[in-house]
């Protein structure tokens, strides 16, 4: 049906005929979810209250998730009941096809996976449709590459996804968008698995927008608050910086290689098409960084993460944290056998990373609201990624992904699980104190028992205490920064002409300094929520309770991964009975193993078991010397609520006012450009050039045609008779005289 | 021969131009359009000696037009002049769209 014939034969693949044929039904899953939903949404809610959802609210701007949870208010003006809420007539419908596509894409998904043979050497590409075919030359099809990479990739969207489908269930529940919610939520799933199942770039970019139009959507999913609208456009618009970069690198690729397949740059990168070291593929790899940046927020892109914050919580947590802010990391693993190339892009890749890694952890330290210590988090680790992918260690870096998947979204949706009792709390009190932030919180593990336990799992994870997911994945990739600068193309190279083994060594020592900040902020916002006096309030202390299964269950599942999660890949020195040691490493090998070992000169980089000893010892000591610090130097107890606090001075302030980028950002940037295109473009260009020039000159030009017409036309025979006389003169002398 | 009959047949013409150009009563400058025409005839004639009767026959077209033209022209004029009372052309100025 979906199957016309196209050529590339799959032939003798050894996935050719089995349940992988099904792959191009992946993303159709969702998509299917998403058009069930997207029409259950066009139905109206029951109580469809004031145009307005935010009245109640008005003059109550600091919690954005305050319209999260429930709606009451707006069924509650009507009547003396504030239970009743504006939930959809279809919400059990949304509640069941939502996850359902989900969970049977994730079932697909590892049925794939079990028909995988670890050690396929070449991907399988499945051509499902012809797309826009230009010429014999730009064959575009629709066509689904899956290997080991890909295969992580959609295990993990799949499988994290369906985690937070079924978490938003509880969460999202009594919205009256909500089939509008899943609709977007499945919507992005089917992107994103576009996204990573591409089999060539022009597929993946439309992936890659795809997922930012999701991206946009659902920030702005309460768009009835200015504010949250303009975190959706700021994401959006940020984004499309970074998608020129993409844009860039493709078209640079088609007319230096002629081909967008991986497959096909993979070979004609390989066969030296490309000079190693060249200008050209620096370039091409610069622009596709560039992209990265602006998806996997990384510097000088970042800004728009921390805002994205707006959106529901389930959001943040599968798109804004495991999924999407991933894909730059995904894209860079795709493409190492361009970026192997070029040490130069390399090293800016871990050096971007590096300096992202401190510089958000750092911000970190001093937010208050829990999801924005969260955003600084996931961009801090998202530099982590980078670092690892930048230096070759190309496994480590989608260790870190995967384990990051569990740990953030366990972090975010505990996040929204406190988030969830809180707001009901105020709700019931009809307090309109910020639900988000930390210093009206305190003393939850009373009544979030399950919520506390489940999330310090996680903050052990990202702080990187030994046997937790994220030490495995951290360490790994802080180990092969130090591998990597003891030989390796990289440390051969010069950046900016700083010698690339300095560069990497300071690249480790930002790495081990944003672990021990990472540390810290985690240990904070551990115990400003849960530990401590309550803060929250007298009367609102009553209605504070754990959330419903559907919403503890997800914790449950994702806090079991974030703890065993590094058995995926136990590095081999440990000697460790259970799990998978160099798991990953095997897996991934036929993929970007050639890339990393170009790095590392060919050879398995080793370093000497006391070494590695020594820097894992390092790591844990740094990771418990955070935590120790954050117990004995914060002090819940001290933390006065809200409303009550004093102005942060000194560093403190510059901190929590994250450096003034933003400002800066507004003054250097956004300022300049809307002053440019007011007075260049839009009175200048707009107004005086189209309109004045163009529009306006065109009718003086024939107006003033017309008036000479009009005063040649006398009307009397002579003149005429003169001109024709004239003209004729004129004409003869031409002949005569040429 | 040709070359005197040529120069007259120049000199007609001119005055008939001349006529067209100067003159303001309609009769007058319809009959110096006759008088183009016959300029034009008789360079035609004159021709014809080196270049076979091709332009002879042109000249009895010549004619033909202009008595069918000289019937339709006068009648123009006839009701101009019925109209305005004049064949003044500097009164007449109903080719102003």
């Amino acid at each position: 049906m979906l199957q016309p014939h196209l050529g590339t034969a799959a032939g003798a693949h050894p996935l050719a005929g089995t349940i992988a044929d099904w792959v191009w039904l992946l993303p159709i899953l969702p998509l299917l979810g998403f058009v069930i939903n997207g029409l259950l949404s066009l139905v109206p809610a029951y109580h469809a209250g004031p145009a307005d959802p935010s009245a109640s609210h008005a003059g109550h701007d600091g919690a954005h998730d305050a319209h999260a949870i429930s709606h009451a208010e707006n069924a509650g003006a009507t009547g003396d009941d504030h239970h009743a809420t504006a939930r959809h007539r279809f919400a059990g419908l949304v509640s069941i096809v939502g996850p359902l596509v989900l969970l049977a894409a994730f079932v697909l998904a590892v049925m794939i996976f079990l028909a995988m043979p670890g050690d396929m050497p070449a991907p399988f590409v499945k051509t499902v449709l012809a797309w826009m075919p230009v010429g014999p030359d730009l064959p575009l099809h629709w066509a689904f590459q899956l290997d080991q990479l890909s295969m992580i990739m959609v295990l993990v969207i799949t499988g994290v996804g369906t985690l937070i489908h079924i978490f938003s269930i509880g969460y999202m529940r009594d919205d009256p968008g909500y089939p509008r919610y899943f609709a977007y939520l499945n919507l992005f799933v089917a992107f994103m698995l576009v996204l990573v199942l591409g089999a060539s770039y022009p597929v993946l970019f439309v992936g890659w927008e795809g997922v930012g139009l999701c991206s946009y959507l659902l920030i702005g999913f309460w768009f009835n608050d200015k504010a949250n609208a303009d975190a959706g456009k700021k994401a959006f618009i940020v984004n499309r910086i970074g998608d020129f970069g993409f844009l860039i690198a493709m078209f640079l690729l088609w007319s230096n290689l002629g081909t967008l397949d991986f497959t096909g740059v993979a070979a004609a990168a390989g066969g030296g098409a490309l000079p190693a070291g060249g200008a050209l593929v620096t370039t091409i790899c610069l622009f596709f960084f560039l992209g990265c940046t602006g998806k996997s927020a990384q510097i000088p892109l970042y800004v728009w993460l921390p805002d994205a914050m707006a959106g529901p919580t389930p959001v943040s947590a599968l798109i804004h944290a495991a999924t999407m802010v991933t894909a730059g990391v995904y894209l860079i693993a795709r493409s190492s056998f361009l970026f192997s190339l070029s040490p130069v892009a390399c090293l800016t890749v871990a050096v971007v990373g590096a300096i992202t890694a401190f510089f958000a952890a750092t911000i970190g330290l001093k937010q208050w609201d829990i999801k924005k210590v969260l955003a600084y988090s996931t961009v801090s680790q998202l530099g982590y990624m980078f670092i690892g992918v930048g230096v070759g260690a190309y496994v480590a870096g989608m260790f870190h992904l995967v384990t990051h998947a569990f740990f953030k979204a366990l972090l975010f949706l505990g996040s929204g699980s406190v988030i969830y009792a809180m707001h009901a709390a105020y709700h019931h009190t009809h307090s309109h104190e910020d639900a988000q932030d930390m210093r009206n919180m305190g003393g939850l593990r009373t009544f979030l028992p399950v919520t506390f336990i489940l999330m310090w799992i996680a903050t052990l994870a990202i702080a990187g205490i030994p046997f937790f997911a994220g030490f495995f994945s951290k360490d790994e990739i802080l180990g092969a920064v130090f591998e990597r600068a003891g030989g390796s193309t990289l440390a051969d190279a010069s950046w900016l002409g700083i010698p690339g083994r300095g560069v990497l060594y300071a690249v480790w020592v930002l790495g081990l300094a944003g672990a021990l900040l990472t540390a810290i902020y985690m240990t904070r916002m551990m115990l400003y929520t849960f530990h401590g006096p309550n803060r929250t309030g007298e009367k609102e202390r009553e209605h504070l309770h754990e959330a419903p299964w559907t919403m503890t269950g997800p914790l449950v599942v994702l806090g079991v991964l974030s703890a065993l999660g590094g058995a995926l890949n136990l590095p081999a020195f440990l000697h460790l009975p259970v799990g998978w040691t160099g798991g990953l490493d095997r897996w991934l090998h036929p993929v970007v193993g050639e890339a990393a070992l170009r790095i590392t000169h060919g050879v398995a980089p080793e370093v000497a078991p006391g070494t590695e000893w020594t820097l894992v010892g390092l790591a844990v000591a740094i990771a418990v010397a955070g935590i120790v610090y954050a117990v004995v130097r914060l002090d819940p107890a001290r933390l006065v609520p809200k409303r009550e606090a004093a102005p942060e001075t000194g560093v403190a302030r510059v901190l929590e006012n994250k450096y003034y980028v933003d400002e800066a950002y507004d003054d250097v940037v956004v300022t300049p450009t809307v002053e440019l295109s007011r007075n260049l473009l839009w009175k200048g260009i707009d107004v005086g050039l189209i309109d004045g020039l163009f529009v306006n000159g065109s009718a003086w030009v024939a107006r003033g045609f017309a008036a000479v017409g009009s005063w040649l036309q006398t009307g009397q025979v002579g003149t005429y008779a003169w001109a024709i006389v004239i003209g004729v003169l004129v004409v003869l002398g031409a002949i005569t005289f040429r | 021969m040709i070359i005197e009959a040529l120069f007259f047949s120049a000199v007609l013409f001119t005055i008939g131009v001349v006529g067209v150009l100067t003159r303001r009563n309609a009769i007058i400058i319809f009959m110096c359009v006759e008088l183009m025409l016959n300029a034009v005839n008789l360079s035609f004639i004159a021709l014809s000696r080196l270049y076979g009767l091709t332009g002879q026959v042109f000249v009895i077209f010549v004619m033909t037009v202009a008595a069918a033209e000289a019937a339709v022209g006068l009648a123009i004029i006839i009701s101009i002049f019925r109209h305005h009372e004049s064949v003044d052309l500097k009164n007449i100025n109903l080719l102003k769209g």
